[in-house]
């Protein structure tokens, strides 16, 4: 089992989750998040320009078991890049066990 | 039995106005909330409660006689005090008074329902980081003798009036005599911390509910139908709708005249400097709704526009604060209104001009000269401004102890 954090842009993010449905990745959660970056965003607000380093991104927590790994990430790929800076990054990181808490049954069944 | 009616009409429409101008008072808190962060929501409330309640009261206990205190024919009156106090004089509530405008009561609470604002204009400027009480004892003395002596002399009949200056609604009584308070207030307090850098460069502290500011600037457009259509001082028909008519062009042609303007200096469509067009084109024309034609209005609004977005970068180029631009609206439009009464509309003239200018100086000097003398002793002896700590965690906490959103917090700066 694999858990796969992935930070993507929020205008991407309904292209990401029918991508994910597609692959049948069904089941994730997601935040949104307030990061540090390259990328400046400018504002103007009476009269003043400004520019803030704060960068709003969507946070998605997928986990997945071992076979399903690779379509995720690919999925996510396809469908969150536009190719300029600041598409997002994605984790992949071991997850030690599942519980299904209505059942108490553990592993791998349990993402299903 | 006709002028019983027509009596009676009048004064419903005067009580109406009366209440379309108490409304302004929650545009008025709604503009500054919006236009602030979210930390000083309790404290801003909490001013402008103070400053309708207290002024309501102090024009009561003597205001109202303050600034009517009826001078003699041709006095050249500077001050007189008719009493502790409100009683209805003996034809008050008869047609005999006020030409069956309105009776002697609805009189003092339309009037009452003006005094309030003036302070309230200060509240927007000092915004985030005055010290509430300073700011409650500078409001009862300006509020309960500062404006309705300024008052006297053109709305009770005195030195100004005798002169042939002219005020229709308070461009120069109401808006700049707040405006000119606001201007030495914000220049003793200083910036708000993090406002210019240490280059004097400005920066943006935007205001954190653009939504409610939005609604307090069509809260307050709507209270100047009878901040204006009240100021006919009776309903009189063609007057009291000539009045709106001027009113909402001047507003009309303020808001588009700065969206425009400021879009063109700055490249961008800035929702608050058109917000701040509108009251800038309120403003302008209060001093001479009655006497302008509509094309004059909108002549006088659009240039109020243009005003209000030079008015804003002036400010911030002088390294002063205002949060809400009360200086830019309501003192220098306030002036311009003024004057503008000299240029367009029925009483335009040179020696008009003139006068006008005599009576915006005059009452210019008088109101700087009060506001140093009020809040000199005040920043002496209480503090003006609060701790920099206080500041920072924002004066809901700091003067309240209190939350604006209490289960809503998303950003917190």
């Amino acid at each position: 089992m694999k858990k796969i954090e992935a930070i993507i842009r929020k205008s991407k993010f309904s292209d990401v989750r029918d991508a994910l449905h597609a692959v049948e990745v069904n089941f994730f959660s997601y935040w949104d998040v307030t990061g540090i970056g390259n990328e400046k965003q400018g504002h103007v607000y009476r009269g003043i320009s400004y520019s803030t380093s704060d960068i709003q991104r969507r946070y998605l927590s997928i986990v997945v078991n071992d076979d399903f790994v690779d379509r995720t990430i690919k999925a996510i790929v396809d469908a969150g890049a536009t190719d300029k800076i600041g598409d997002g990054k994605i984790f992949i990181l071991p997850v030690e066990d599942a519980v299904r808490v209505r059942t108490g049954e553990r592993g791998g069944e349990t993402l299903n | 039995m006709e002028s019983t009616a027509l009596f009676t009409a009048n004064n419903v429409w005067m009580m109406i106005c009366t209440a379309l101008v108490f409304f302004m008072h929650l545009g008025f808190s709604f503009l500054e909330i919006g236009l602030t962060r979210q930390k000083n929501t309790i404290n801003i409330l909490f001013k402008n409660f103070f400053v309708i309640t207290a002024g309501l009261l102090l024009y009561a206990l003597g205001g109202f006689n303050l600034m009517y205190p009826g001078f003699e024919e041709g006095a050249a009156g500077f001050f007189k005090f008719a009493g502790w106090g409100i009683a209805s004089p003996e034809n008050g509530m008869t047609a005999a008074y006020a030409d069956g405008g309105y009776t002697w009561w609805t009189d003092f609470l339309f009037q009452g329902m003006f005094a309030a604002t003036a302070a309230t204009i200060v509240s927007g400027a000092v915004a985030e980081r005055i010290k509430l009480s300073s700011f409650m004892v500078f409001s009862i003395i300006y509020v309960g003798l500062v404006y309705p002596i300024i008052g006297s002399w053109k709305w009770g009949g005195g030195f100004l009036d005798g002169m042939g200056f002219y005020d229709f609604a308070g461009s120069t009584l109401v808006h700049s005599v707040g405006g000119w308070a606001a201007l030495v207030a914000i220049f003793l307090l200083g910036a708000r911390i993090g406002r210019f850098d240490k280059d004097g460069k400005p920066l943006a502290i935007p205001g954190h509910n653009l939504p409610l500011a939005a609604a307090g600037v069509l809260i307050l457009w709507l209270g100047w139908f009878g901040f204006n259509g009240g100021s006919v001082l009776s309903a009189d028909p063609e007057l009291t709708s000539l009045t709106l008519v001027t009113t909402c062009l001047a507003a009309a042609a303020g808001g588009v005249s700065s969206a425009i303007f400021s879009n063109i200096l700055y490249k961008n469509f800035d929702l608050t400097m058109f917000m701040n067009g509108v009251l800038g084109g309120l403003v302008g024309i209060t001093a001479g709704a009655d006497q302008m034609s509509p094309m004059d209005a909108i002549f006088i609004g659009a240039i109020a526009g243009i005003i209000i977005v030079l008015g804003v970068a002036l400010v911030d180029k002088l390294r002063l604060d205002d949060p809400v631009g009360a200086v830019a609206v309501h003192l220098i439009c306030g002036i311009w209104g003024t004057l503008a009464v000299g240029i367009f509309g029925a009483m335009a003239g040179f020696d008009q001009f003139l006068t006008q200018l005599t009576g915006v100086a005059i009452v210019g000097a008088f109101s700087v000269a009060c506001s140093f003398a009020i809040l000199i002793p005040i920043k002496a002896i209480m503090g003006l401004r609060v701790e920099k700590e206080e500041e920072l965690k924002g004066l809901d906490l700091a003067e309240h102890g209190m939350d604006a959103y209490a289960d809503f917090r998303m950003n917190q700066h």
